[in-house]
């Protein structure tokens, strides 16, 4: 059974105002035992894989993006069955509210609700502000492990057509709106990796022709919350040119922080057909025969690819 | 590769995390991290004599100091956000295992020592490169001490 969704101002304005919960309406369904029955499901997912271990909010369950949401052998996310014996063993079936939070503006958890929508679950949300937030607000955290009921979750079939593009798609993309949610170092070509990570490889760097530079977290406030309606309008469809009715690509390096910026879109500003392109840069980067551009400007779509 | 060739402390602590379960293992790096010292005041007040390892996923500063006696005893600071405790992990396991070595001790220590902790696939070789890209600026920065002293 869905739980009822949080009604605010701010929500409000979203487009989908059901895909957002506050801390404060978090901390009062766990007052009101809706996390202990299981009738809501919270869902840790953060960067550090022992971040959930030194305290997390109470009730909550761990699902780490690699270890979990991967698969081990293929680059690919797990499948049908794979997703369906983990949700069980987190106490989430079918049906169940799942809220995500984590750590780094929720890039993660994004991340987490980007694949449990690609199995098409229905009632997935994430907590505005995430685990800073939760945390800086001086709330509740435990480090006792819940022991959930398993919940009853279905074999589904992976459903990526609608909100994941592999670079084929991309290709055939060239043309239409593509976000580039990278630093503006990543983007101009400068370096292949973020300031502060780990080199990961790629042998070109620079970014995909006509892709707008706009890195993921402008979507987040100081305090890690998504930006209002008003403020996300005048950074995708002022400063990046995008108009109702796109089709829009978002990519960035894996496929993480790109997201944080898919749900900005989808959810928030309300945009019908957005995709996350996965592959990223660490495979566009690599790939033969791509085009790519360097520097600042945007560049232009090449004439004939591959031709 | 053998623990045998490692100082008996880092050796003492790749035995405890081989003698361990997977799940185990995130638990003792866990405590490692809770384990780690802070900085000296001398230290906390001068963030600039610290070194980022950058090739970690969160924010790691480190520094050497050898000590004026015959042992040379070589001493590990650390410094890492709470919030970042995979990190803080590996730094407490390299200062549990290396603070007070000499150089000598240290420089023979393998580059790839890291992946001794049976770790790798519980937090992924991503995350492990940031332990090994610890380890190997601790060394360089002994290599380094060591060729100005002599």
């Amino acid at each position: 059974m869905p739980y009822p969704v949080e009604q605010n101002e701010k929500f409000a304005a979203y487009a989908h105002p059901e895909r957002l919960v506050s801390t404060e309406w978090l901390a009062a369904a766990i007052e009101n035992g809706a996390v202990a029955n299981g009738s809501l499901i919270a869902v840790e997912s953060d960067e550090d894989v022992l971040l959930y271990e030194t305290g997390h909010i109470p009730g909550a369950v761990k699902v780490d993006w690699h270890t979990d949401l991967n698969d081990d052998v293929t680059r690919d996310y797990v499948d049908g069955a794979a997703f369906a014996e983990l949700a069980a063993s987190k106490g989430i079936s079918r049906d169940s509210t799942v809220v995500i939070y984590g750590d780094k503006s929720n890039w993660w958890a994004a991340y987490a609700l980007w694949v449990f929508t690609l199995f098409g679950h229905q009632d997935v949300r994430l907590l505005d502000g995430g685990r800073d937030k939760w945390v800086a607000e001086g709330r509740e955290l435990t480090k006792d492990r819940p022991a959930p009921v398993p919940g009853n979750y279905p074999v589904v079939e992976r459903d990526d057509a609608p909100i994941r593009a592999f670079k084929d798609d991309v290709l055939a993309h060239l043309g239409k709106p593509l976000i580039d949610v990278r630093s503006s170092e990543e983007y101009t070509g400068q370096r292949t990796h973020m300031p502060a990570y780990p080199e990961e490889g790629a042998l070109r760097g620079g970014h995909i022709p006509t892709a707008a530079s706009i890195p993921w977290a402008r979507a987040a406030a100081e305090d890690g919350t998504f930006r209002s309606r008003e403020e996300l309008e005048a950074i995708y469809l002022g400063e990046a040119g995008l108009a109702e009715g796109d089709d829009v690509v978002a990519y960035c390096r894996i496929g993480e922080r790109s997201s944080h910026t898919w749900f900005a879109l989808k959810y928030l500003l309300g945009f019908e057909t957005v995709r996350n392109y996965d592959g990223s840069w660490t495979e566009w980067g690599n790939a033969v025969r791509v085009p790519i551009v360097k520097g600042a400007e945007r560049g232009s779509v090449p004439v004939a690819v591959g031709a | 590769m053998t623990t045998q060739a490692l100082p008996s402390a880092l050796a003492a602590i790749v035995d405890d995390f081989q003698a361990l379960s997977e799940p185990e293992r995130l638990q003792l790096l866990l405590e490692f991290s809770e384990g780690l010292p802070e900085l000296p005041d001398r230290l906390k007040d001068h963030p600039e004599l610290l070194e980022q390892v950058v090739e970690c996923q969160s924010p790691l500063f480190l520094t050497i100091e050898t000590e004026n006696n015959d042992a040379g005893a070589v001493r590990l600071f650390f410094k890492a956000p709470a919030e970042a405790p995979t990190t803080r992990g590996f730094a407490g396991v390299l200062h549990e295992g290396l603070d007070g070595l000499s150089a000598g001790e240290i420089l023979s220590v393998p580059d790839d020592m890291p992946e001794l902790l049976g770790l790798t696939r519980a937090i992924t070789p991503l995350r492990m490169r940031g332990m090994t890209a610890m380890l190997g600026r601790i060394k360089r920065k002994v290599a380094a001490a060591s060729r100005t002293q002599a």
